[in-house]
């Protein structure tokens, strides 16, 4: 187990150890000249001035929807707690392809924080609304009985156990930034990632587009680092046994109305937006782009390499869960750092990398199915590791143990007993990487066999070419793929806030 | 099913039963077990009478839970020996893992699994296609233990989560009896249970075992439970056994002072000890056994002694603590004459503080003065201790 687990974080470094090579080999003269570039410097200042608006808003809308949602007397909030998690479901690029279509105009800064700010602030809104649905209320009461009011309550109390739950939503939306092609590349926005995209796209693999990407794995490396500290050693566990008391709701009333619109604009525009004009491309597009002789192959190619992908990832997951379940230590914990660390790596680092990698060591390999699933399993890691832990958790050896006491022998024991137990979660780790593969675009445009086309890249090809109602279909397919994806990070968010 | 055995009650015996007998069920000789840098046990032999019911007790830490562990064939030993009827099974190159030591076990928590409903949990270790009759076998079986546990058959449905806790540790010892186990072994199986449930649970539990005739080790931190459960005690301490035997034995005659004080409440004043007499601020106090002569620790145990118009140690009340059925009373002791013309260097002549128990609370108030005797031995220890 520990064998194969080392395999993988091996494995799992040749993104970043490609971007560490690369940046040597260039030479230090060299990397400089690609890197103090006027060139660089427009495109750090696009994509800081895009963290520093994009952050800060999703920070305020997940926190306020989250709030209201959560902790005050907000009519239908069980429906609103699921419909503030929705945008999540439209990806990123169909998100701005929908805005395209609304205002064709649109580009530059202002509309890329708009559209990243609409499709990113559910990355915070999840794990604060899972928070504040777990927070102990009875620390609440004993802050008013201590004489804070409800205002003071909230910032001297209720936000600083929000920390963890803010620090890690930011730091998704700064990675999602990041790591954005398609929707910034439809608005002709200029990032790191779609600088390096461009670059790849004429040069093929130049050093130019190397140094980019030196570039944007330090700044991915600088937020971790920027999360780990600002989320601190401090821990929020509730102490003590017993039955929670449930949180009390803060009455509205004359901002009940307020906080309806609040939330009715908030998400028309980040979801019914989107759904809007992908409905309206449909039916002005006709029967036509249904039978269009792509679109079966397009979502059988899709479900193959989901399938394919999620089995691979769950496979390779298990062993790195196995051992930060039932040996913690140093090792494990550095196992875990490594995989953290390739989880932050943008699809487009990956992807170059393996480009290179393949190229150059294993020729055979480039552009085959198996490097493309072996890039899924990289950048979706995370997803399978996250839920395979939390079933590994809840299958304590004790019940292993407990089978061989009852005569069965030690691997008859783990069939039966542990991984049964962690069929469930597995499962769910597999349909979440299932549904990402199923949207992923940058990667899958680089490292796809020739004539590959995924509900992904087709969305893609069609709407590069402006025929928006032929890219329609497979936009609503992604958005339906995409709901249950939504819905089981929802749920599993509430499960992991108690933990 | 064995016919029950008629369980030994806890009588005093005069020799304390430490005695490795060869035809001993279990035999534990010598075992060490390291965890990293850290000695978890450092040398512990045990033996274990057939039938018999053996509680392993001691503080957390000790180490009893790995001895434990040890026995069932979770873990190695390092170096060492465990034999199962004369048979080792670990040690001196020999292993046999759990699922072949044809061991019971109930963890903590009882660890039921919890995909499966009671009476799958229950038939779990059963083996459907080796039982005659199959199916309907199990089924009749599952039933049959679930009745010997006190559960109604009906709860064969349910799952775990369903049950109490003092429920679902009846079913977790259904199912480690279903394949009539030889050796039984309880790792703290009622310490997650609150205090009535515990109590009850463990009458019920050490009566179905005694029905069974299995052979018993219980894992314990409760020295009461301890007393009660087993009809031999082994008191465990920083990974070694400080003393086996006897409830009354280990109770009554505690092997070392700090023995004494983990059994119990404990009495303990410096005494100067003459053949089997010792005197101390509560006069001459006949001795069991002497380990020494001169000056020596005293134990006595509080319900030894008692308050009596007549007695002739007299003290006065400190202070006292009500917990209803009885009163715990701290009392300043005086000097008898006797004592007082003796008290030297030997030992102190008065002034300590000693705590005793009385059922009458309106009996003992602060500033009062009582007269005290001294019933039964005490125990000494020599004052290196």
């Amino acid at each position: 187990m520990s064998v194969l687990a080392v395999l993988i974080a091996l494995f799992s470094l040749v993104p970043l150890g490609y971007v560490a090579y690369m940046t040597v080999a260039t030479g230090w003269d060299t990397a400089v000249g690609l890197i103090l570039r006027p060139r660089v410097g427009e495109l750090l200042l696009n994509t800081l001035l895009l963290m520093a608006a994009t952050i800060p808003l999703c920070l305020l809308l997940g926190v306020a929807g989250a709030w209201l949602v959560e902790r005050t007397s907000l009519r239908g909030h069980r429906i609103w707690a699921v419909l503030l998690a929705a945008p999540l479901a439209v990806p990123a690029f169909v998100n701005s392809y929908a805005w395209v279509s609304a205002i064709p105009s649109l580009g530059g800064l202002w509309s890329g924080i708009l559209i990243s700010t609409l499709s990113y602030f559910p990355l915070v809104y999840i794990p604060a609304a899972a928070t504040l649905s777990r927070l102990d209320p009875a620390i609440e009461q004993s802050a008013a009985a201590l004489g804070l009011g409800a205002w003071r309550t909230f910032f001297r109390v209720v936000l600083p156990q929000l920390r963890i739950a803010l620090t890690g939503g930011a730091l998704l939306v700064g990675l999602h930034l990041l790591a954005e092609y398609g929707a910034f590349a439809m608005i002709r926005f200029d990032t790191f990632t779609t600088a390096i995209m461009t670059q790849y796209q004429s040069t093929f693999n130049g050093a130019a587009g190397n140094m980019l990407a030196s570039v944007l794995v330090f700044f991915c490396l600088l937020l971790l680092v920027a999360e780990v500290r600002s989320r601190g050693t401090a821990r929020y566990a509730r102490i003590g046994s017993g039955v929670q008391a449930r949180a009390l709701r803060l009455p509205l009333h004359a901002y009940q109305l307020p906080a309806q619109v609040f939330l009715l604009a908030l998400t028309a525009l980040a979801f019914g937006l989107p759904l809007y004009y992908v409905i309206r491309w449909i039916l002005a597009g006709g029967a036509d782009i249904w039978t269009a002789s792509e679109f079966l192959p397009a979502l059988l190619t899709t479900f193959t390499y989901g399938l394919a992908g999620a089995a691979a990832t769950t496979v390779v997951a298990f062993p790195m869960a196995y051992l930060a379940v039932r040996h913690p230590g140093w090792f494990s914990k550095s196992l875990e750092l490594s995989n953290y660390v390739t989880s932050s790596m943008p699809g487009i680092v990956v992807a170059l990398a393996f480009v290179t990698v393949s190229i150059r060591m294993v020729p055979g390999m480039y552009q085959t199915a198996g490097l493309l699933v072996a890039a899924y399993v990289l950048l979706f890691l995370p997803r399978a590791l996250v839920n395979l832990r939390a079933g590994l958790a809840q299958a304590p050896k004790e019940l292993d143990e407990a089978a061989q006491a009852l005569g069965k022998p030690p691997l008859l024991a783990f069939i039966r007993v542990t991984l049964r137990l962690t069929a469930p979660a597995a499962a769910g780790g597999a349909a979440l990487v299932f549904l990402a593969i199923a949207n992923e675009l940058t990667a899958t445009l680089l490292l796809s066999p020739n004539g590959t086309r995924t509900l992904a890249t087709e969305f893609w090809s069609k709407s590069s070419e402006i025929d928006y109602a032929g890219a329609a279909p497979y936009a609503l397919l992604m958005i339906l793929l995409s709901a249950p994806m939504t819905y089981l990070l929802f749920q599993q968010s509430k499960k992991v806030a108690g933990q | 099913m064995t016919a029950p055995s008629t369980r030994r009650l806890p009588e005093p015996r005069v020799a304390p039963s430490v005695a490795a007998t060869t035809n001993s069920h279990l035999q534990i000789t010598d075992v060490t077990k390291n965890f990293g840098p850290q000695a978890v046990l450092r040398g512990v032999n045990l033996s274990v009478a057939k039938g018999g019911t053996t509680a392993i007790v001691g503080p957390s830490g000790s180490g009893k839970t790995t001895l434990l562990r040890l026995i069932a064939g979770f873990e190695h030993p390092d170096t060492g020996t465990i034999s199962l009827n004369g048979t080792t099974v670990a040690g001196d190159g020999a292993w046999l893992p759990a699922h072949k030591r044809q061991i019971g076990y109930v963890a903590q928590d009882g660890a039921l699994f919890p995909h499966l409903t009671v009476g799958q949990n229950v038939a779990f270790g059963l083996n459907a296609a080796r039982l005659e009759g199959g199916r309907r076998a199990v089924n009749a079986r599952v039933a049959e233990l679930l009745e010997m546990v006190s559960l109604d058959a009906s709860m064969a449905k349910r799952r775990p989560h369903q049950l109490s806790g003092g429920q679902q540790q009846r079913v977790a010892l259904a199912r480690a009896l279903a394949r009539e186990p030889e050796l039984m072994l309880l790792d703290e199986p009622f310490s997650a249970l609150d205090a009535g449930l515990r109590v009850a649970t463990r009458r019920a539990v050490a009566k179905v075992l005694a029905e069974t005739g299995v052979t018993t080790i219980l894992v314990t931190h409760d020295q009461a439970e301890a007393l009660s459960f087993a009809d031999q005690v082994a008191v465990m301490r920083g990974g070694k056994l400080a003393q086996i035997g006897n409830p009354f034995v280990v109770y009554t005659r505690p092997a070392d002072r700090a023995t004494a004080e983990f059994l119990g409440d404990a009495v303990i004043l410096d005494a100067w000890l003459e053949g089997t007499l010792a005197t101390c601020s509560l006069g001459a106090i006949p001795v069991r056994r002497p380990p020494a002569q001169g000056r020596v620790q005293l134990m006595l145990r509080p319900e030894q002694i008692r308050i009596a118009e007549d007695g002739p140690i007299r003290g006065v009340v400190v202070d006292t603590d009500y917990f209803g059925p009885e009163t715990t009373v701290r009392l300043k002791l005086n000097v008898p004459k006797e004592v007082a013309e003796h008290a030297d260097h030997r030992y102190p002549g008065g002034g300590e503080v000693i705590t005793i128990r009385h059922w009458n609370a309106s009996i003992a108030r602060p500033g009062m003065e009582l007269c005290l005797r001294v019933v039964g031995e005490a125990v000494a220890f020599p004052m290196d201790d």
